[in-house]
């Protein structure tokens, strides 16, 4: 496990975390000191939060992925476990890239509103990071070429933070007869965004703008159960794509 | 030693090797001969876990190496192509893999990098340095920890001819402490003094695994590169009756040499 002193190390030098730290502490400063009233920055933070955490981590996990293409190889002739190997990699990214979420977001938040939102707010973004970094690793791990493998990763984002949604207006419009409020809930559990904004939204109370699904949500959700089942399928959203990452590298020529 | 059983890999349309079994022991100078393409490079990756085999065993001092890592802790590897983290200097690439690999009251073996005066160097980045050098820091890594095995994909290639001198004179010292060597090279006469054994390997498949000597007397040749070539050239010109039609003949190694 020495090596992932050698990850941090790289990761560091590259100063892109650094950049990333001083951006979100650049956005949640801007967003505490122009709103008075602190959940409202708070919901604004939200909103750019599910944005920036997963299309960074998808970025900078490809990234860092290909760039370590040598010092992989490097590794794999030393007397070192695959698996070993690649968690050490994976350990190095979501350290980094929680660590500059904390800083950069995780301080203005606990000193402005710490309140349960706000802390549902870092739990959320820092699931995220280490949800997409990891559907990111397996897609670097699947792809051998670069430019592709950033193309898929960002691919999968722009799927998650967009054409997902629509796809849900969609369906909704389509089927507005039929009782879709339970249906709702199993769908929002296949994104891990929505999954995320529904556990902070939650802790607002302004579900209640969310309609009659707003409601089904708070039900269920509100409850310690429904929290509980969020988290659940969140870890589930990171564990997987891990594990798929892990079986294709374990298998990998180089 | 090493003991490799019916391995086989194919990588999309190319069979790199075809049911190749073999057995390495002590004191052996193995020398890996084929043409480009033929396998060398995917045996000795198969061998090192780089890459994973379709079907076979590949057994070190009777470790699957499929289960373990432990087992390269005693080998030493050159690869073709040293790839290194371009923004590492010399001396960190040094001190990480000493970090990860030097056993406690184990000592470290420098001849290679004080013959090569590579210390002077050591504030380089390696992206900075040349063909060469990267070959000469990738030869002091697989000498470094005192490895029992040592495996040389091409370590002459890009070397300048007194640092080649100088790694064949280190490959024949630690063959004679009774290391067993692998090693793959096509400058023949490099491999001249070296080699005990020469392994021929043909789109994937091992032609022959003879001692040297057997190797001259079946060819009638006294010196091992020349008793080689002559086998090489066989090859080739079977491959082109083979696919290639209208072509002349590859004229054999002494046609070549009474035309020059």
């Amino acid at each position: 496990m020495k090596i992932i002193r050698y990850v941090l190390y790289d990761i560091l030098r590259s100063r892109m975390i650094i950049g990333y730290t001083a951006f979100l502490l650049l956005i949640s400063a801007a967003l505490f000191a122009t709103e008075t009233n602190s959940s409202k920055s708070v919901l604004n933070l939200l909103n750019i939060v599910l944005i920036i955490v997963p299309l960074v981590s998808v970025i900078f996990t490809t990234i860092h992925y290909y760039n370590s293409y040598q010092f992989i190889e490097l590794m794999l002739a030393q007397p070192i476990e695959r698996i070993k190997l690649l968690i050490c990699e994976f350990a190095g990214v979501i350290l980094s890239l929680s660590a500059a979420f904390l800083i950069g977001i995780g301080i203005p938040v606990l000193i402005f509103s710490a309140d349960g939102a706000g802390i549902s707010l870092l739990l959320s973004g820092v699931l995220l990071t280490f949800i997409f970094s990891s559907i990111a690793f397996w897609v670097a791990a699947v792809t051998q070429d670069k430019a592709k493998g950033i193309g898929v990763a960002l691919m999968l984002w722009f799927y998650f933070s967009l054409i997902y949604d629509f796809l849900i207006l969609f369906l909704m419009f389509t089927f507005s007869d039929y009782p879709l409020e339970k249906a709702m809930l199993g769908f929002t559990a296949l994104n891990p965004i929505d999954l995320g904004r529904v556990f902070v939204m939650l802790q607002m109370d302004v579900s209640a703008m969310m309609g009659y699904t707003g409601a089904i949500y708070k039900q269920f959700f509100g409850s310690a159960l429904g929290m509980s089942f969020a988290f659940g399928v969140m870890i589930l959203w990171a564990v997987v794509p891990l594990y798929f990452a892990i079986r294709v590298f374990k298998k990998k020529d180089f | 030693m090493i003991d490799i059983q019916n391995i086989s890999k194919r990588f999309g349309k190319l069979q790199a090797l075809d049911s190749v079994t073999a057995t390495f022991n002590e004191g052996q100078a193995v020398s890996l001969i084929g043409p480009n393409g033929s396998g060398k490079t995917t045996l000795i990756k198969s061998l090192l876990g780089m890459v994973i085999p379709d079907s076979g065993t590949l057994r070190f001092k009777g470790i699957d190496v499929t289960t373990s890592s432990d087992y390269r802790s005693d080998i030493g590897y050159m690869p073709q192509i040293g790839r290194y983290p371009d923004n590492m200097r010399i001396s960190q690439i040094f001190d990480m893999m000493i970090d990860l690999r030097k056993k406690h009251g184990s000592k470290l073996d420098e001849e290679l990098l004080n013959a090569f005066d590579l210390k002077k160097q050591f504030d380089k980045p390696m992206r900075t340095l040349s063909g060469g050098t990267i070959q000469k820091v990738s030869a002091c890594l697989a000498f470094l920890f005192d490895p029992s095995v040592l495996v040389l994909d091409e370590p002459t290639a890009g070397l300048d001819p007194v640092a080649s001198e100088i790694l064949k004179a280190k490959v024949l010292k630690e063959k004679n402490k009774g290391k067993l060597i692998l090693m793959t090279s096509h400058i023949l006469s490099d491999l001249e003094d070296m080699t005990t054994d020469v392994m021929y390997l043909q789109d994937g498949k091992l032609q022959f695994f003879k001692p040297v000597e057997a190797l001259k007397a079946a060819t009638n040749e006294t010196r091992l590169a020349r008793a080689i070539a002559a086998v090489m050239t066989e090859g080739v010109r079977f491959q082109m009756n083979g696919h290639i039609k209208n072509l002349p003949q590859v004229p054999n190694l002494r046609q070549v040499e009474t035309k020059i």
